[in-house]
């Protein structure tokens, strides 16, 4: 009895969670902000979810495999993330007008693909907003 | 069948098929709209988060263990997908 509630609370809250990134995604402003709210609470869901799996079944094997998806999500999940966010970082994604700071402008040198503390001379700069113009979102 | 008498465990499972699938038009949403190719990756990478939502409950809702390796295989070939499409705006559009 203890361990059917604690599995429909598991599930119920981890399919919240989803509804939660779910809706972030729908309603947020800016592809950054989207991310944040996709990745992040929708992961989580689905790691309560696999819990709610495994106290339900209660088998070694049941458990073991939903620590290896709990840990594979774990995993992946960050570096996708990351690679769409800087993917989309540098295909010039407009930010939300109430961007507080951008910390990457004027000091990711583009072509060479590297970061740079301090400040580029004009010449870079030009050629990294030039380059920025030239591929945008399909919409625009 | 499933449904014949409803347990307490039954009634959570419908309840967050329900959310899920709520949760699953509106990544469509985002999925048809979205402006630019990164965000429908996004959208993309959360439909399988839900996805192997939905495998977990059906996992529960059928008592066959068996069906959670789907949760395996899916988590795997989301994060290829993802990887996949970065690469891909990467080379082509950089």
């Amino acid at each position: 009895m203890m361990r059917e509630w604690i599995c429909a609370i598991l599930l119920i809250s981890g399919s919240l969670f989803m509804f939660v990134g779910a809706l972030g995604v729908v309603r947020m402003p800016d592809l950054f902000t989207r991310m944040h709210a996709a990745t992040k609470s929708a992961s989580f869901g689905s790691v309560l979810m696999l819990c709610a799996v495994a106290v339900y079944f209660g088998d070694v094997w049941v458990i073991f495999e939903t620590l290896l998806v709990i840990c594979f999500i774990f995993l992946t999940t960050p570096v996708g993330a990351h690679m769409i966010g800087r993917v989309a970082y540098l295909l010039g994604a407009p930010l939300w007008e109430g961007t507080v700071i951008d910390e990457l402008q004027n000091r990711y040198n583009m072509r060479k693909q590297v970061l740079e503390s301090g400040f580029h001379d004009s010449a870079t700069q030009a050629g990294n907003e030039s380059k920025m113009d030239n591929h945008l979102n399909e919409t625009k | 069948m499933i449904l014949q008498e409803l347990t307490l465990i039954k009634g959570a499972v419908l309840f967050a098929f329900f959310i899920l699938i709520i949760s699953l038009f509106l990544a469509f949403f985002r999925l048809a709209r979205g402006p630019g190719l990164p965000d429908r990756i996004v959208a993309l990478d959360l439909i399988v988060s839900l996805a192997i939502g939905l495998i977990a409950g059906y996992t529960i809702l059928a008592e066959q263990s068996v069906f959670l390796n789907t949760a395996v295989v899916l988590a795997l070939i989301a994060f290829l997908g993802t990887v996949a499409f970065a690469r891909y705006l990467e080379r082509s559009w950089l």
